[in-house]
This record gives structure tokens, sequence and C-alpha cells, in this order.
């Protein structure tokens, strides 16, 4: 076990970041990604990391660099926020059908309007269906641990895949925290270099990103429908792998004092830690209630999830962000979609709550459980609410 | 040709062999040609740089032709040729 | 777990000091938490910082409410923002000002531990700069105990190299100097 050390979690994941023989770097400043792209330069101009930081213009300009890089066989990362996710939009399914093994943290904050900066998950919730491995973090030490698994996933040759890491803004990114930080070496051990599946090289010709019409499309999207699957089963054997030589096991779905509980709560991110006291709190007034956290977003951990839920009598799913004028919250939907066929299934209740960086303290937790307790009859069962909403 | 299933499809879909677009006879689209009167060319070679198809080629005596398996046929050589020395005429 | 709330103005580094006092509690083996209060940072503005330490990992992710230590960095902001707003009524006020404890007691109505330092007048004669942001942290360590000063040696070495031995007798000073009414 190495030392605890303290720094800014947004630092600390450019020092990650640049422990990993990266060739190329372009990201483009915004709140609360910028320190990730401030730090990672400095240790590109500071001649502490052998990689290009293309600076470019914006964030459009940022994803298809990568993309270019990344095809040219260059191990490439960006990193960025909300509205710049937004102007990346675009490219994001185009870097996941080329089968191009980028890496972008997400420093997550509302989408505007109206302009907000602070954190939710509207930004990460409208690319969720972009074909990109999707991972959530809770904390400093494991932003920084994803920040190196994800090049190792996304490099496998059975994956290829892009992988974003959704590391909340400010709630993570501006706090300072303790964590241990892998040490060069453990890292080369871990981290193989990158064989990419073909390159952009003018000795080789090849072509990347052609046009495909009706005769070939479908299965084009089959293609990287299985692909994303499959990756599944990777991203478990390179967790497993961290677990053994760093001593942090990752799982797609965590729990925490859920085997025997009858009310469930599911946290996706930084909520995670906070929620876990709330649980402790009820816990102590003989209330069985349990935390589940979803890590893995895509590929959604279908298995997981259900052996995780189906004893619960209640399940309360919180969501970052909504789907307006749908049926409540991204994550709500996928649960209802993952036990639809279940005989054994716990009644849901989805709260949207944190919108644009509301802070949420352990009683907001508490007063959840209550609220859904209390609902005897079961009437608010399968709705959705804006948690803290003032009428 | 048979159409490749899903699972056969390479990884990202990568063409891997150079210049395979050439297998591609765009020619087949043409219902006008294109017609070079070397009285009138001035060898300046903006038919050359504006076909889309790359399909106009230079002769030894410093003239254009365009190849017929790719030339689809659009003008516009015709339409840059300032001095007016293309022509499109009806095929067939 | 002790939590701090600071009250500074945009520019006067509130965050320089919780970074620097989160890092070096953590150094020392104890967990901790460093954080701004979030959102655009404006000079000159009011703004308010953030420090957990603990001797056991840290859970809680949510904003201090109730803290147990509020430190003003700028006794300017005294009426100007509420700085005693949920302060515990046991708790402690550390205030950068040449007036008394007592003086800052009856203006402020307060029943809990007041302490005083005139850390803008040591920062100026030990560093040349009005800023007490380090200076503060002095104060801080002799109220509450919470560390000892030597551990934030090592920080204040990384973070301020040359000018650092200047930092550390600005915040040994307020250390010593501090006056403390319970
Ligand atoms: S554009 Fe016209 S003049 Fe110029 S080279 Fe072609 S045919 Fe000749
Ligand atoms: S008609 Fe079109 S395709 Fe044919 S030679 Fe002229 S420009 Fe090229």
């Amino acid at each position: 076990m190495g030392k605890r050390i303290g720094m800014e979690v947004a630092v600390a994941v450019a020092e990650a970041v640049g422990l990993c023989n990266i060739d190329m770097a372009a990201v483009y400043p915004i709140t609360p990604q910028s320190h990730i792209a401030e730090h990672l330069s400095d240790l590109v101009a500071d001649g502490k990391i052998d990689a290009e930081f293309v600076t470019v213009e914006s964030e459009h300009s940022a994803m298809s660099a990568v993309i270019g890089s990344s095809g040219a066989g260059a191990r490439s990362y960006t990193a960025t926020s909300s509205q710049g996710l937004m102007y990346m939009h675009e490219l994001l399914p185009i870097a996941s059908a080329m089968r191009l093994p980028i890496t972008m943290a997400i420093a997550n904050r509302a989408v505007s309007g109206p302009l907000n900066i602070l954190n939710d998950h509207s930004d990460i919730m409208p690319q969720r269906d972009s074909g990109w491995i999707s991972i959530f973090v809770e904390n400093g030490q494991e932003s920084i641990d994803m920040s190196i698994i994800a090049f190792k996933i996304a490099e496998h040759k059975d994956v290829m895949l892009p992988v974003n890491i959704n590391i909340d803004g400010f709630q993570l990114t501006h706090m300072v925290e303790p964590f241990e930080m892998p040490t060069q070496e453990e890292v080369n051990k871990f981290l193989p270099p990158f064989v990419p599946h073909a390159t952009l090289h003018p000795a080789k010709p090849v072509t990347m990103g052609a046009f495909a019409m009706s005769d070939y499309f479908t299965e084009i999207m089959k293609a990287k429908d299985e692909a994303l699957k499959n990756s599944k089963k990777v991203i478990l054997e390179v967790w497993d792998e961290w677990a053994k030589l760093f001593g942090r096991s990752y799982k797609p779905v965590e729990t925490y004092k859920a085997d025997d509980a009858e009310v469930l709560m599911l946290t996706m991110g930084s909520m995670g830690e906070t929620a876990q006291m709330a649980i402790d709190e009820l816990r102590a007034k003989g209330i069985k209630a349990g935390l589940v956290k979803l890590r893995l977003w895509r590929p959604f951990p279908f298995e997981e999830i259900k052996a995780a839920i189906k004893n619960a009598k209640k399940l309360i799913v919180t969501d970052r962000a909504n789907s307006f004028g749908g049926p409540g919250g991204p994550v709500f939907s996928e649960i209802k979609s993952a036990l639809y066929a279940e005989v054994q299934r716990p009644l849901i209740y989805n709260y949207i709550y944190g919108l644009g960086g509301r802070d949420v303290p352990v009683g907001d937790f508490t007063g959840m459980f209550e609220k859904v307790l209390a609902d005897t009859a079961n009437k608010q069962a399968d709705t959705y609410e804006f948690w803290g909403v003032r009428e | 040709m048979a159409l490749k299933t899903w699972r056969e499809l390479p990884i990202g879909c990568v063409v891997s062999e150079p210049g395979s677009a050439s297998e591609y006879h765009t020619g087949s689209w043409r219902s006008q040609r294109p017609i070079w009167d070397n009285k009138k060319c001035i060898k300046c070679g903006i038919c050359y740089v504006f076909c889309p198809e790359g399909c106009v080629q230079q002769t030894e005596d410093g003239f254009f032709v365009a190849n017929m398996d790719y030339c689809k046929g659009c003008g516009i050589c015709a339409h840059e040729c300032w001095p007016r020395a293309i022509a499109m005429i009806e095929e067939g | 777990m002790i939590e701090v709330r600071w009250h500074g103005r945009g520019g006067q580094g509130a965050v320089t000091s919780v970074e620097l006092l989160a890092v070096s509690a953590i150094a020392a083996g104890k967990y901790a938490q460093g954080f701004p209060s979030f959102g655009p940072e404006r000079r000159g503005a009011p703004v308010a910082a953030f420090t957990r330490i603990d001797d056991k990992k840290i859970n809680v992710r949510s904003g201090i409410y109730e803290p147990d230590v509020v430190l003003v960095l700028d006794a300017s902001l005294i009426g100007l923002v509420n700085v005693l707003d949920g302060l515990k009524p046991g708790g402690k006020l550390i205030v950068n000002t040449a007036k008394s404890p007592d003086e800052i007691r009856k203006d402020l109505h307060f029943s809990g531990t007041v302490a005083t330092v005139d850390g803008t007048g040591i920062a100026r004669k030990e560093m040349g700069v009005p800023i007490a942001n380090t200076t503060m942290i002095g104060a801080l360590l002799k109220v509450t105990g919470v560390m000892d000063l030597d551990a934030m040696k090592e920080s204040v070495e990384h973070r301020f190299g040359r000018i650092a031995q200047k930092n550390l007798n600005a915040m040994k000073r307020s250390y010593d100097e501090i006056k403390i009414s319970n």
C-alpha cells in the first residue's frame, strides 16, 4: 500500500494521466474541468511527460483531434464538461464506430440553460447512446484509479472502444482530499503499450470512417452493440487485475448494507458516500436501509443490478438529470427496464435531486427514505419527483 | 458478391486495401461526355484540378483527356474551362 | 471531526489556505477535505472556503452548515456577511484583527470562544505583503490544537519555495500572538 497524499482531485487526475505514457492530449478548458487541462499542459510544458499537448480552439476540435490522433495510433486523451461535451456530441458516435480507444474525463456539470456551471449529470445523459463505455466515480481515489484503468480497458484488443470517466464537477474536481497515487513503475507494469487495430500511415494506407449505406449500416450498428456488450467481460477482468495489484477492488454495482435491506437507495457518482452516512443513521434507528451504487453506466450491468436489488421491498432510484416530458430520470427508466421481466421486484420511487449544484446533505437522503417508508399504501410508487423543489 | 455479416466486418469498418475506390466505375453514371477541342486548349490544367473524380489525365503532348471508366459526366471540367475548349455532348 | 469555515474576499487566498491545511493534515496521517464554495471566482467579493479534518475516513461530501470553527480573514466582512451563521454555540470564532477578543465578542454577541490576532500586521512585517491567509493558519492551529505547527512545514515549502520560511515565520507568530477568550 502506498502512502496517502493530499491533492486537488482534478490535478491528481492530470498527474495520473501523466503516468500513462500518453502520446497526445487535446483538452479545451471549461469549468469545472479546467484544472485537468491546465495541469496536464504544465506536465507537457515542463517536460515531465513526453506527449503532444494540442491547444485546440474548441471542444469540437478537441474531439476531432483525438479521433485523428488515435487513428494514427497515438494514445490520446481529452477531458471536458457540460457545454463542451454537448459541443463534442456529434463526434462521439463517430469515435466509437471507428473503434478508437480514446479516453476522456468528464467533470460533470449542468447543461445550460440557464447557465449554471455547477454539478449534475445532465451533460453525460444526452451522450448515453453514443457507444462509449461510461464509468461513474465516487471519490478522488476512484477518479485517479479509473483514469489509469480506462486506457487498459479501451485499448484491450477485444474492446477497442472509447471510455468516458464521469467525475462530479466541483464536488470531486475541486476537492483536496487524501488518496494513494500509483508510482510510475506500478503503472508501467499494469499498462501495456497501445497496439492499435489499424493505423493511418502513408506506408500502408487504410481508410477509416468510410461511407456506408443501408446495405451495411444495420450490420455496423449490430457490431457496435455487440462490441460494447462484450466489453463488460474485459472491464471485470481489468478491475480484478487492478485489485490484485493495488488492493482496491471495483465492481459494476457495489452495495452497502444491502443484503437484508427492505428499502434500498441507488446512487451514481459522488453522492454515494454521503448517502452511506444516511444508511448508518437509519440503521441506528432500526430501519433496514441499504445502498446500491452504480459505477458502470455503459455497458449497463443488468445481471449485477438485478441481483443487488431483487430482494428489497422498495427501491429509491436517485437521478441527477431528467428526461423532460418522459418517464422520469434516465437511471430510473433504465432500472425499470432491467426489472421488467422479473417476477419478484421492488416498488420503485424516483427522486431527481442535486440539480445545478444544489447541495444534498445527509438529512435529504434520510428524508427520502422516510418519505418512501411513510407511503404505506404505495401511492407514490413508480412516480418521479423533483426532490426539495419549492412548490 | 455476397454482403458480409456483422461478424465478418473488420473492427471499426476500416478499409485496409489502398485505392479500392478504383473498383467503383463511376463511368456508368454518365449521360453526357466531355469532348476536348485542343485547338482552343491553352494547357492551363484547370480541368485536371477541378474534376471531382480525378479522372482527367495529361497526355504526353500536354493536352488533357478523361478516363471514361470514371468520368461521370458532371460537366464541371467544361464549366470551369474558361477558353471553352471542352464541350459536353449527349451519350449514345 | 472538526469542520472549519473560512471567510475572505476573492484574491485573499482562503482557497490556498484550505488546500495547504488539508494537504498538511493528510501528510500528518489524518483524513481531510479542503474545498472552496463552489461557483465563479470574483476578486474582492466575499468568499467562503471549508476544511474538514478527522482521524478516520470522511464520507460526507455535502457543504458545511454547522462549523465548529469560523475563521475570518478580513474583519471588514463582519457586518457584511453573517460570519456566525450556523457556528455551534460552543464553537470558536477566529478573527484577523487588531481588536481584542472582547471587542469582537461585544460587536457580535457571541458566547463561544473568540480569538483575535493582527494577522495582516504580522504578514506585512514578516512577508512585506498585507495578505494573511497563511499567517492565520498558525492562529487556527493554536486555537483548535488539531495538529502541530510543524506539520505545515513540508506543504508550505513545496508551495512557496524561496519565500516559504517567511510564511512559516508569520504562521509561528500568529500561533504565539493569538489572544484567546473563552
Ligand atoms: S481547362 Fe480548358 S484550357 Fe485549361 S487545360 Fe483544360 S481544356 Fe485546356
Ligand atoms: S465530366 Fe466531370 S467527371 Fe468527367 S472529366 Fe469532366 S469533370 Fe471529370
